[in-house]
């Protein structure tokens, strides 16, 4: 029993890392680093309450969740696509805006500095392990199923195909007849789209959208993508690993003799090691991040 | 040569402008949604910030954190590396001092103890930004993942060492600092009365006047502009760019370190957890906005710090938020509009030659 409800809080903490990540796989692999996915998110979470307040539906708040992440993500592909910009410094502009925009809207429409009114949501009463729960929130499915779809679009889909060959060789894909940047453009419009996905997720798990509340999510679905060295299967248990070790600090929390801030740093400094290659390096695809040039 | 000066100046000075222009309007919009006048809560940001003594030295003790930070952004991009990780930097500079501060007895002089504050919060924040540094020039681990994973694990780790070690009983901040605490600048001009500008002022002004001998007149500077050019014709000129990258980084870090005295030493005389949050975010945009040069950091530092402390200012009418929009919006605008502004200059100029 204690067994089975540690994995149905693991699942359900790694929900916004699966949607998230599974984003930014798809992202990167067009090339466009995924810096955004935490603003994304927090948008998305923004949107989705908003939706789910004023429709008093949460499939009106998970349309809008959507909607507000592919938002941020559209202007993200503006920048970085059409004009050039430099991915990074418009990655990190994305979050800070994310930040601010979410909040002046807040009070604007909720005369709040904190958080929204209750919204509707998917969950049932909980009871015993928390699995019943978990089965009648749609959005658990969708989050369950959007690694495998971002890996069978890559890898069976000639949308997939051409993803894949514009962050490695853009100018290669060009010259035999890609369109380059309408690849990137759906490949990071749809990045959006789920991690707005996971920050609706969020809001409508918790009835409401509070100030912040990705609280670094999108980092950590970033350090997924690059610990599981930007192939979604591998990304999915990174996203299922470092939720594991999440739902371990919480359950630990007080009776262990491991502070929670250590159990926090684990998926940072994984990527990390990853990154600096101790066990099998992590290679990005080639042409991450260079629209610029 | 005049032509060129001209072009490159162009090519330096437009981008801010088209951004602060593109900030306005958005500023505006934000404003009227709010159903406010634009020009109401403009004049009220000007009033609250250089109109009045209070104001004004609230945005200096700001612009003294961004120029550190800023300068710690501009000396990496200026290396070809992106340092997001000034946020971790400065806290780490912070809590050396802190901590250093905490343990020294009353009664010496500031004088003396200025050189080992430095020290400290150079080290603090130099050990995480040469960590970064490291990891690239070793293993090619990029910076900007490396120092944001780094950002996490060090301000988790400050927590909780501050938790757990060194908080005074029930805060978030270590024990005060007994001796070698710097005056506050209302102790030299009385009108800056409760604001938190302090003498830490004038290092930051040292700072952009050394990171400007340094990157320009000194051959450690000359090769680490070098390396950020053109990493592969440095290397083949006979510079170490490895051992460049991870210097680079060392110095950034060590810069957005001693930030963190502007707190400590300057303001509260204690280590505070989170006590500089949002501050080495924005030296990305202070170093963006500055255009990697010095003097242009420090103008930046003003910029960012007025509208920051001017969101205060305004909050009565709109939410002060709306100055984290418009931050936003002028770093997004600022690297949207360098490439579009350099494209247009030149085709205007091909055009104007033919």
């Amino acid at each position: 029993m204690i067994f089975l409800a540690l994995v149905a809080q693991t699942v359900r903490i790694s929900m916004p890392y699966l949607f998230a990540s599974a984003g930014g796989v798809l992202s990167e692999r067009s090339g466009l680093i995924g810096l955004g996915l935490e603003g994304y998110m927090l948008a998305g979470a923004f949107t989705a309450a908003l939706g789910s307040y004023y429709g008093q539906n949460p499939w009106v708040g998970v349309i809008a969740g959507v909607g507000g992440g592919m938002a941020l993500a559209l202007l993200y592909a503006l920048c970085s696509i059409r004009y050039k910009a430099d991915q990074v410094v418009v990655g990190v502009a994305i979050n800070l805006l994310a930040v601010g925009a979410t909040r002046f809207f807040l009070r604007l429409v909720f005369r709040s500095s904190s958080n929204s009114p209750r919204v509707p949501g998917f969950s049932v009463v909980e009871t015993g392990t928390g699995f019943l729960a978990l089965a009648h929130n749609p959005l658990i499915w969708m989050g369950a199923l959007s690694i495998p779809a971002v890996a069978w679009l890559l890898y069976r889909t000639p949308f997939g195909l051409r993803v894949r060959a514009v962050g490695e060789h853009p100018g290669a894909a060009l010259s035999v007849g890609v369109p380059v940047p309408k690849v990137q453009w759906i490949a990071v419009a749809l990045s959006g789209a789920l991690a707005g996905l996971g920050g609706a997720y969020l809001a409508l798990d918790q009835h409401q959208f509070s100030d912040q509340m990705t609280a670094g999510r999108g980092f950590i679905a970033l350090a997924a993508v690059i610990f599981g060295r930007w192939d979604p299967v591998r990304v999915g248990f990174a996203c299922l690993l470092f939720a594991a070790a999440e739902t371990m600090e919480i359950r630990l929390q007080g009776t262990s003799q491991i502070p929670g801030q250590f159990v926090q740093m684990i998926p940072y400094l994984l990527t990390i090691v990853a990154l600096a290659g101790v066990v099998g390096r992590a290679v990005p695809p080639a042409a991450l991040g260079k629209s610029g040039d | 040569m005049n032509g060129r000066l001209r072009a490159q100046l162009e090519e330096t000075i437009l981008p801010p402008i088209v951004a602060l222009l593109i900030a306005a309007l958005v500023g505006d919009l934000l404003i009227l949604v709010y159903g406010q006048s634009p020009a109401a809560v403009y004049r009220l940001l000007i009033q609250g910030t250089w109109g009045n003594a209070y104001g004004l030295g609230q945005v200096l003790y700001k612009t003294t954190t961004l120029t550190f930070t800023g300068l710690a952004v501009a000396i990496g991009l200026q290396a070809g590396l992106f340092n997001i990780g000034a946020e971790s930097q400065l806290a780490a500079g912070g809590f050396a001092a802190g901590v250093v501060g905490a343990m020294l007895p009353a009664g010496i002089p500031s004088v003396v103890l200025l050189p080992l504050f430095i020290a400290a919060a150079a080290i603090g924040g130099g050990l995480v930004g040469g960590a970064a540094g490291a990891l690239k020039a070793k293993w090619g681990a990029h910076e900007v993942i490396t120092t944001i994973m780094l950002n996490f694990v060090v301000l988790a780790l400050l927590n909780y060492l501050t938790v757990a070690h060194f908080k005074v009983f029930d805060t978030l901040h270590t024990a005060d600092i007994r001796s070698g605490a710097l005056p506050r600048l209302s102790a030299v001009v009385p009108a800056f009365h409760g604001s938190a500008a302090n003498v830490v002022l004038v290092l930051a002004l040292a700072a952009v006047a050394a990171a400007w001998w340094y990157l320009y007149r000194s051959r450690a500077g000359y090769e680490l502009r070098a390396a950020g050019l053109q990493p592969g014709a440095a290397e083949y000129g006979g510079v170490k760019v490895s051992r460049v990258w991870w210097q680079a980084m060392l110095l950034s870090g060590a810069v957005a370190g001693i930030g963190g005295l502007n707190f400590v030493l300057g303001y509260k005389h204690y280590y505070e957890d989170s006590f500089a949050s949002g501050m080495g975010f924005l030296g990305i945009a202070v170093a963006l906005v500055g255009r990697n040069n010095p003097l242009g950091v420090f103008l930046a530092a003003l910029l960012f710090a007025t509208l920051s402390q001017g969101g205060l200012a305004v909050n009565a009418v709109v939410p002060k938020q709306m100055v984290e929009v418009l931050q936003a919006v002028v770093i997004i605008a600022v690297a949207t509009s360098v490439p579009e502004v350099r494209r247009l200059l030149r085709g205007a100029r091909r055009s104007a030659a033919t």
